[in-house]
C-alpha cells in the first residue's frame, strides 16, 4: 500500500509532477509530509493552477462532507435510553 | 473532541479533556440533561462504528443501546484514566464485535486489506494527465476553480446529497474513516484508537474516500469530464 508513496519518494530531488501531487494532498492536509516534501509540494503549487485548484477542491469536498447529516438513533431509542437513565438514577 | 490519553506517550500523565470530570459527576448524580446531550453528541458516531461490525441498522441500534446501559452500570467505576469517549467506544466495539461474531460476520478490518488492494493505484483518472513527453504527469484537463461557482451550488442540499451518496457507496472501512473524521469531526488519533488503525492506514483510507467524494462532486458540479 505504500507503493505509490515509495515511488514518489524515489523521484529524488526533482520537482513533483501533478500526478504525484494529487496523491499527496491528504498527507499535506494532515501535516504528514516531511519539511522537505512539504517545501516541494508548496513549490509545485506556487507554479501550478491545476493543482492549486485540486487542493482547493479537496478542501471544498471536506467542507461539503462536514454538512452531511448522519443517521441518528431513532427518537424511540433515545426515549428508551432516557427512561433507562431515569430508572438507573433512581436506583443508584 | 479534545485529545485523549492514547495520543500521548505511554506513561505520560493523562490529562482528561476539559469538563470531563464535571460531566462524569453529572452523570453519576443522575443529571438527565447531561445524559441526553451525551447521547445526542455520540449517538451518530456510535451507530456508524457499530454498523461496521453488525449486519443491519437495527442490530447496530441495539448495540448502541446496550452500550449505554453498560456505561451506566460502569460509570461508578470509571476512573478517568482514558477519555470518557474512548472508554464508551471501547465498550461499544467490544459489544459490536461479539454481536457480529454471533452473526458470523468477519471483522471489518480483516476486509481492510482487500478494501485497499482491490482499490490500489491512482485516485484521479490517469487520462487527466499527460503520458510521456516533456510534461509527463502534468494535467491535460486541469481541475477548475470551484470557488468561482455560485455559493448556493456548493452548499446546496443537492450537493450535500451527492456527497452523502458517494460516502454510502464507499467500502466499509473508507466510509467509517471519512465519516468519523469529516462528518463527526474526530481527530486522526481518535479514529486510529477506536478503529485500531495505523497512522498510514488511516491516511490511505481517508485519502481514497475523500478522492472519491471529490470525483462525485466534480461530476455533479461540472458534468462528466473523463
Amino acid at each position: 500500500m505504500t507503493s505509490i508513496w515509495q515511488r514518489i519518494r524515489g523521484r529524488g530531488k526533482r520537482g513533483l509532477t501533478c500526478v504525484q501531487v494529487v496523491e499527496l494532498v491528504t498527507s499535506y492536509l494532515e501535516g504528514g509530509l516531511s519539511e522537505a516534501d512539504r517545501a516541494r509540494f508548496d513549490a509545485h503549487l506556487s507554479a501550478c493552477d491545476g493543482c492549486t485548484n485540486y487542493l482547493d477542491q479537496m478542501r471544498v469536498t471536506i467542507a461539503v462532507v462536514g454538512r452531511v447529516r448522519e443517521e441518528d438513533l431513532s427518537d424511540e431509542a433515545k426515549a428508551e435510553l432516557v427512561a433507562a437513565f431515569r430508572g438507573w438514577a433512581r436506583d443508584e | 473532541m479534545d485529545q485523549d490519553d492514547q495520543s500521548q506517550e505511554p506513561g505520560a500523565a493523562y490529562v482528561p479533556p476539559a469538563g470531563q470530570a464535571e460531566l462524569v459527576a453529572a452523570l453519576r448524580a443522575g443529571d438527565e440533561t447531561a445524559f441526553t446531550e451525551l447521547i445526542e453528541e455520540l449517538g451518530p458516531s456510535m451507530l456508524r462504528v457499530a454498523r461496521m461490525y453488525v449486519s443491519t441498522q437495527a442490530v447496530a441500534e441495539d448495540v448502541v443501546q446496550e452500550t449505554w446501559l453498560a456505561v451506566l452500570s460502569g460509570i461508578g467505576r470509571f476512573e478517568g484514566r482514558s477519555s470518557l469517549k474512548t472508554w464508551i467506544f471501547r465498550i461499544l466495539t467490544n459489544r459490536a464485535k461479539t454481536r457480529g461474531e454471533r452473526e458470523g460476520r468477519s471483522l471489518p478490518f480483516s476486509s481492510f486489506a482487500s478494501d485497499a488492494e482491490g482499490d490500489e493505484g491512482a485516485t484521479v483518472d490517469a487520462d487527466r494527465f499527460q503520458r510521456g513527453g516533456q510534461f509527463e504527469g502534468a494535467w491535460v484537463s486541469a481541475p477548475s476553480r470551484w470557488s468561482e461557482l455560485p455559493e448556493n451550488r456548493l452548499v446546496g442540499d443537492e450537493t450535500i446529497e451527492v456527497a452523502h451518496a458517494a460516502i454510502a457507496a464507499l467500502p466499509d472501512s473508507q466510509r467509517a474513516v471519512i465519516t468519523l473524521r469529516d462528518v463527526d469531526g474526530w481527530s486522526s488519533e481518535e479514529v486510529r484508537n477506536v478503529l485500531g488503525l495505523s497512522e498510514s492506514n488511516q491516511r490511505v483510507l481517508l485519502h481514497r474516500a475523500r478522492a472519491k467524494v471529490r470525483r462525485a462532486l466534480e461530476t455533479y458540479l461540472e458534468g462528466d469530464r473523463s
